[in-house]
């Protein structure tokens, strides 16, 4: 009885804070700009089918994909055993039963036989992600100036964690093996690998039956705290991951955002008969200061972005594959999306453990340390990052949860060129040759057509190449 | 095209040539390419001539959307004045500005990249690829256009292209949607790099060179690594080709070929010119 009500305590807490951290980065999500994700169910239905359960761009890195494939069935099947931990530790002491599941049969003995397998890949899946991660030297793409401190560190409990759930799992399933087997009853299920462990443990049924409970304690107890860790951490893909698939781009990867404000504007300047729409207004009706072109804060970004950057798993795919980082310059598109997740955490809401990175001198940016003053781009991204960027979208096609940094650069871009007017010279040459010349070098715009001149002399002479 | 219209004809298709189409010297030879195969098969297309301007593409990719916004509606209202619906371009970035981003702002049009009518002439027989230049038996490499590619998902096009003139055609390790951007998009091609420890072009141009001299297999990890092309590989590179479809592609890569001191053995060709030689059409 007292065992049930403390567990239940337990899990009101668990997800009553976990609600409480989710919607503090739901708020945080929801500072962003507008964009229109309506529509297209059931082309993102198939989308979040394939990427997101289905793993499918994984599948580009064999190796990872598999490891990382173990852990996430594990995790699912695992999770089938959590629900009868869940029903035995709110029922069982009270009503005197044990392992509610059991009435499936052969099902459970399936169920229990492949849970028991995956647990036991996982640890070997985890110690193979952990020698990835800290070998010396580290494989490439987990380095890098955003990769220190709390990232690496948040990798590492991350690992820590799941391999301690799966002993916990083995150790209640061992214990519990053991006993039933003294008292000469027949434990419902299969373990393959607890059948293996049974000889390690003690023979007194009083200290078997206090292993017992220490490892289903220490399991769910774990799994709980670990929920409540997983806003704080690249964890929390886990979750996102769907949602962000699900809210992904459909145009093609070429198609940069439109910006209305600035079409409207164009338009009149076009047409002088051409009524600009009335700008958006507060819900009280009043008029809403006016929107800054492009992007200099996370509130500046579309929603969209800013959920990608709770979603992402800090894998580094993205910048392995970018052209300027690959040649040495500052660019990571990882970085610029860890960078948004850290801002939104400095500056608005942050769930319990949360640490925003904060760089050294490698990550050569301006020190601000002046909250009020500093924003997603001073302090944090830096202009000379993202004038690196080719907008080559290399970058968006190799993220394993369709998250886009592309976008923000090019959002970010925009604010320093049209609000600050901070291009590299070279780039203000050649938008005044656009405007002047109708071409970004600086030729004449009758010379247009001189690529024609030996081909065809005589049409041209009426101004038009006819075939 | 306004003489087309004052004659009240409509033309088939509109080639597009781009800036780059008809400023670059050595992308005006893609251009006349282009050209040579439109008049060898007969399509009756027109150009804009003068009253082409910039796409904008440029300028959207630095940031600057109102200088695009300008140069969009500017080209639209010219296109939707000769009531165009068909065009075709030999640059991937006008291709993907007025594939994608001209419907937002009132300008739907069919927009086809030189690669795939190409491919299609080829496929209709209208171009054979004989009678002029053979490529039987030499090495090409062809290099994907970002804004191609990636940003379009066409990588089949240009393959098939090539694969018509019977060439050897070798694949680099990171091609289709893992193809390495050659450095200029994004308008990168009108600035200087940011500092690094190699220029884009060059890691691109030597994984380029490995692999038509063959060593590339031998090379552990290309991201980033040193590549020494001075060893020669198993195959001789004389008279190998990068081909690419893309203005961009071909400034970069042919900067790259005579970086590395290679421009005596190995040419870059746009996909155009190279079926322009294989017909005896060329310019
Ligand atoms: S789009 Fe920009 S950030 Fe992304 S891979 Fe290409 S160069 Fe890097
Ligand atoms: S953005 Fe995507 S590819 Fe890049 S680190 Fe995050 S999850 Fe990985």
């Amino acid at each position: 009885m007292l065992q049930s009500i403390l567990f239940l305590l337990l899990l009101v807490a668990a997800f009553g804070f976990f609600a409480w951290q989710v919607r503090k980065i739901r708020a945080n999500i929801l500072v962003g700009r507008e964009r229109d994700v309506s529509g297209n169910a059931a082309e993102r239905f198939q989308k979040t089918i394939l990427v997101a359960f289905g793993q499918q761009k994984m599948f580009k890195r064999m190796t990872p994909a598999l490891l990382h494939l173990v852990v996430y069935v594990g995790f699912l099947v695992i999770n089938i055993e959590v629900i009868e931990i869940v029903i035995d530790g709110l029922f069982g002491n009270i009503f005197g039963f044990h392992r509610a599941l059991k009435f499936l049969g052969p099902v459970y003995d399936l169920l229990m036989a492949t849970n028991e397998i995956l647990a036991a890949l996982v640890i070997v899946a985890v110690a193979a992600f952990w020698w990835r991660r800290n070998s010396n030297p580290p494989l490439k793409r987990f380095t890098g100036p955003e990769l220190r401190l709390w990232p690496k560190m948040d990798a590492n409990i991350i690992l820590y964690v799941e391999v301690a759930l799966m002993l916990a799992l083995f150790f209640m399933n061992t214990a519990d093996l053991k006993l039933h087997a003294m008292r000469g009853e027949d434990l419902p299920g299969t373990f393959p690998v607890s059948n293996l462990l049974v000889g390690l443990l003690p023979t007194n049924e009083g200290t078997l039956h206090v292993l017992e409970r220490l490892g289903w304690w220490i399991h769910i107890t774990g799994i709980l705290l670990f929920l409540n860790y997983l806003p704080s951490s690249k964890h929390f893909h886990i979750i996102l991951a769907f949602p962000n698939v699900w809210y992904s781009r459909l145009v093609p990867q070429g198609q940069f955002s439109n910006v209305e404000s600035i079409t409207n504007e164009v338009k009149a300047m076009m047409d002088p008969s051409f009524v600009v729409p009335p700008a958006p207004t507060a819900p009280d009706g009043s008029p809403l200061p006016p929107a800054p072109f492009g992007a200099k804060d996370v509130e500046d970004l579309p929603w969209t972005n800013l959920l990608n950057a709770y979603s992402c798993t800090e894998c580094g795919r993205c910048t392995s594959v970018c052209p300027a980082n690959l040649t040495g310059k500052l660019l990571s598109p990882r970085k610029i999306i860890m960078d948004t997740r850290d801002r939104m955490e400095e500056k608005y809401n942050s769930p319990l453990i949360f640490r925003p990175n904060v760089y050294g001198a490698e990550a050569k940016h301006e020190p601000v340390t002046d909250l009020m003053e500093a924003t997603l781009l001073r302090g944090k991204v830096t202009p000379e990052e993202l004038w690196a960027c080719t907008t080559c979208n290399a970058c968006v096609e190799s993220c394993p949860v369709n998250i886009n940094p592309l976008d923000s650069i090019i959002e970010m871009r925009r604010f320093l060129v049209l609000e600050e007017s901070a291009a590299p010279n070279s780039l203000n040459v050649m938008f005044s040759n656009i405007e002047n010349n109708g071409a970004p070098w600086a030729f004449s715009p009758s010379d247009r057509f001189n690529w024609a001149d030996d081909l065809f002399a005589a049409e041209k002479a009426g101004a038009t190449a006819v075939a | 095209m306004a003489d087309l219209a004052a004659r009240n004809e409509s033309p088939e298709i509109l080639f597009w040539v781009g800036c780059a189409g008809a400023f670059d010297d050595r992308y005006k030879r893609v251009t006349r390419a282009f050209v040579r195969i439109l008049e060898h098969v007969g399509t009756k297309y027109a150009v804009l001539g003068l009253e082409e301007s910039c796409t904008g593409d440029p300028a959207k990719r630095a940031g600057n959307e109102f200088l695009f916004q300008m140069q969009a509606m500017q080209n639209i209202t010219t296109l939707n004045g000769y009531g165009i619906k068909k065009i075709v371009t030999a640059c991937p970035h006008c291709f993907n500005t007025i594939k994608n981003e001209y419907p937002a702002l009132g300008g739907d049009y069919e927009v086809i990249h030189h690669s795939t009518y190409l491919q299609q002439l080829i496929n209709e027989g209208k171009v054979g690829v004989t009678g002029g230049e053979s490529f039987k038996g030499r090495r090409i490499t062809f290099h994907d256009s970002c804004y191609l590619g990636r940003a379009n998902n066409i990588y089949e096009a240009p393959r098939d292209v090539l694969a018509a003139l019977d060439a050897d055609l070798v694949e680099m390790k990171r091609s289709r949607a893992n193809g390495l951007c050659c450095g200029a998009g994004g308008a990168q091609m009108w600035k200087e790099a940011e500092p690094g420890k190699k220029e884009i072009n060059i890691e691109r141009t030597e994984e380029a060179l490995a692999t038509l001299s063959g060593k590339a297999e031998a090379l552990a990890n290309l991201g980033g690594v040193e590549t020494e092309t001075s060893a020669p590989g198993p195959h001789d590179l004389q008279g190998s080709i990068i081909a690419v479809s893309c203005p961009f592609c071909m400034t970069m890569m042919s900067d790259g070929v005579k970086n590395k001191e290679q421009e005596s053995k190995v040419q870059v060709f746009d996909l155009a010119e190279l079926v322009a030689s294989a017909e005896g059409i060329n310019a």
